[in-house]
Formats: C-alpha cells, structure tokens, sequence
C-alpha cells in the first residue's frame, strides 16, 4: 500500500509576494485622493451633533467656516466656556463681522451672493453663543447659513 | 562604444517606500463632514406694521434651558416632534387646501400656506437638541412633500431633487424644476425663530 502514500516534504512553499507592492500602491492612491489637508487647526473640541435631514453644501470654495465650542484640553487657560475660532484662532462675537467681509473679499465679485456660512458647533455649546453668532451675520447680511451635523439619528444618542 | 546592458534596478525596497506613505496618508486622513442642515436667516430690517396672525395658524415649540420641549403650552418627548407638526401642517382646517389629509380641525391651522411654526430657544439651550428640533421639523416638511410628490408625480421629493442636481440625469431639468416649486409652495417651509 505504500504506493498510495503521500509524498511528505517537509517544507512548505513560500507565498508569493511579488503582488504586494501592487496592493500596497492601491490603497496608497485611494488615501490620496480622499485625504483633505485640514484647513485650520482646531483649538476647540469639535463634536458635531447628529441630524438626518442633511443636504450636503455643494462647493467647497463657496463656504465660511465658523467653529465654536469648549477649548480643547491644551488650551485649558481660555476657560471652560465655549467660544469661537475663526480661521486658526479664538474670537469673540465682534470679530465675525470682519471675518465674513474678509472671506467676501477673497472671493471673486460674482460669487458673493453665493457664499454660505457654515455653523460647526460642538454638540454641547449652548444656544446663547450660536444666537449671537447669528445676530452678527444678519448684521453683515450674511444670511444663508449651514449647521453642519453628522449623519445619524438624533434619537437615541445622548 | 561597446554596448553594456544597463544593471537592473532592485525593486526590492518598493513595497517599503509604498507603505511609508500609505502609513502617512492613513494617519493624515480626515474625511470631512461637508453635510448639514441649511437655513436661511432673516434679513435685518424689519417692518414696524405688526403682521396679524390667528393664534391656531402658529404652532409654537418652546425650548428651555434644561433641554425641556414644550409644544403648543404642553411637555413633549423630541420622539412625538415630527407627528405632532405634521398632524398641524396637513391639517387643513379652512378647506381651501384639496390635498391636505389632516383632521380639517377648525382649532388647528388653516393651510399649510398659513401655518407657521415658531421655534423659540433659551441662552443656555444645548446645541444637541436645538439640532435635533430643527431635524425634526424640516423632518415633518420633508414628509409632507415627500407624499404630495408621490401622490403627483410617482417619486419622492428627495429623489426630484437629487434628480435635479444629478448632471447625468437623462430628463428635462426644466419640467422637473417646475414640478418642484409646485411642491415647494404647495408646503412651503414657514420655520421663524423668535429672538
């Protein structure tokens, strides 16, 4: 019956990996193409709440940022309460306004009518702040706005 | 000259230099939340001239600082939100709207052309649930038009208006535009907030 034995080697044959770059480069391309070099550096925490009746903003050069929320844990000595940044700073109220006319002036003539602020506001701010914020760009005429939220269920999730 | 082959390149260290830089990006990704919920402020000047409305045309939704909802002067859970506001739009209480399907309740709003909702928040009101109000509210319009858009045209708002911006949708972006303003002032979306 020794004919029907397997033949046993003892070694087994080595995986080949000469395919590996290939994969490696794939992911690497997919990486590039979805990573967006943050614009500014948050000094904020910046936990946006859930909402589920979103639109997404359609041009990316078309929006303003405002971020409001507690400072974050290095930057502890500006307090607990939450406040505003703009571009890669803290600010107060006041400063919005010369904010959007800022960005207003960056951006070509024809778009201005076009320009829409977006709200990230962390999930635990209080309303006071986000009320002010928005006297301040009816002020400046700054009307369409954005609060822009995670996609999820607003049930459910405290 | 003498011809000389050129050496091969070792290729060897390719799948390292590969990696370093996957490793980057995968660390340097963020992928950014671009979506949310639009709104449109009130213009700053304001008439003196009071504009009179009935009292059953406004539905008032109140927030007070402990995150508390009060509807129409009674405690509400954010969960009975939606209902509640699409049962006030559809109501339909003077007639004049053929496809409302509410109660017609003469206490309750007239059309959805007059119906106003009144969102009112305090200083001290979280974010959260101030964002979860509002979703639910443009949540009850949403509704609302998402079943009038069947009932006219076999397709849900939402997809008209995705339809709409698709660049490769095969259809008349003219007609389609039409159809959906008709639906927009068939409900249109009356949300004041109250400083």
């Amino acid at each position: 019956m020794s004919k029907f034995k397997k033949k046993k080697s003892g070694d087994m044959p080595a995986v080949n990996t000469a395919s590996l770059p290939d994969i490696v480069f794939m992911l690497l391309f997919f990486f590039m193409v979805a990573t967006v070099m943050r614009q500014n550096t948050l000094k904020i925490e910046n936990n946006l709440p859930f909402a589920d009746q979103v639109e997404k903003l359609d041009k990316k050069d078309l929006v303003m940022y405002i971020y409001a929320g507690k400072p974050s844990a290095n930057y502890t000595q500006y307090g607990k309460e939450a406040r505003i940044q703009l571009n890669d700073d803290f600010a107060s109220v006041k400063d919005v306004a010369a904010f959007i006319a800022a960005e207003r002036a960056s951006k070509r003539e024809e778009l201005i009518p076009f320009l829409t602020t977006a709200l990230k506001v962390d999930s635990d701010a209080n309303m006071g702040l986000i009320g002010d914020i928005k006297q301040e760009l009816r002020k400046v005429n700054a009307l369409k706005i954005n609060y822009t939220t995670k996609k999820g269920s607003v049930l459910g999730r405290e | 000259m003498a011809k000389r082959a050129a050496p091969e390149v070792n290729a060897g260290s390719m799948a390292d230099i590969a990696f370093l830089l996957l490793i980057f990006f995968l660390v340097t990704t963020t992928i950014e939340t671009d979506s949310g919920i639009n709104r449109k402020l009130p213009p700053m000047e304001e008439s003196d001239e009071d504009v009179v409305i009935k009292q059953r045309n406004i539905f008032t939704v109140l927030l007070n600082g402990r995150d508390q909802l009060l509807v129409e002067d009674e405690l509400m859970e954010l969960k009975d939100l939606r209902a509640a506001a699409v049962e006030f739009l559809d109501n339909g209480g003077d007639g004049s709207c053929d496809y409302c399907q509410g109660k017609k309740d003469k206490s309750s709003s007239d059309n959805p052309d007059k119906a106003i909702i009144s969102l009112k928040n305090e200083r001290e009101t979280t974010y959260k649930t101030y964002i979860a109000v509002q979703n639910e509210l443009v949540a009850a319009y949403n509704e609302l038009r998402d079943t009038r858009a069947q009932a006219l045209y076999g397709k849900s708002f939402a997809e008209m208006q995705a339809d709409y911006k698709d660049v490769n949708w095969p259809g008349n972006k003219e007609n389609l535009k039409a159809k959906i303003d008709q639906i927009k002032v068939d409900y249109p979306q009356k949300l004041s907030e109250v400083q």
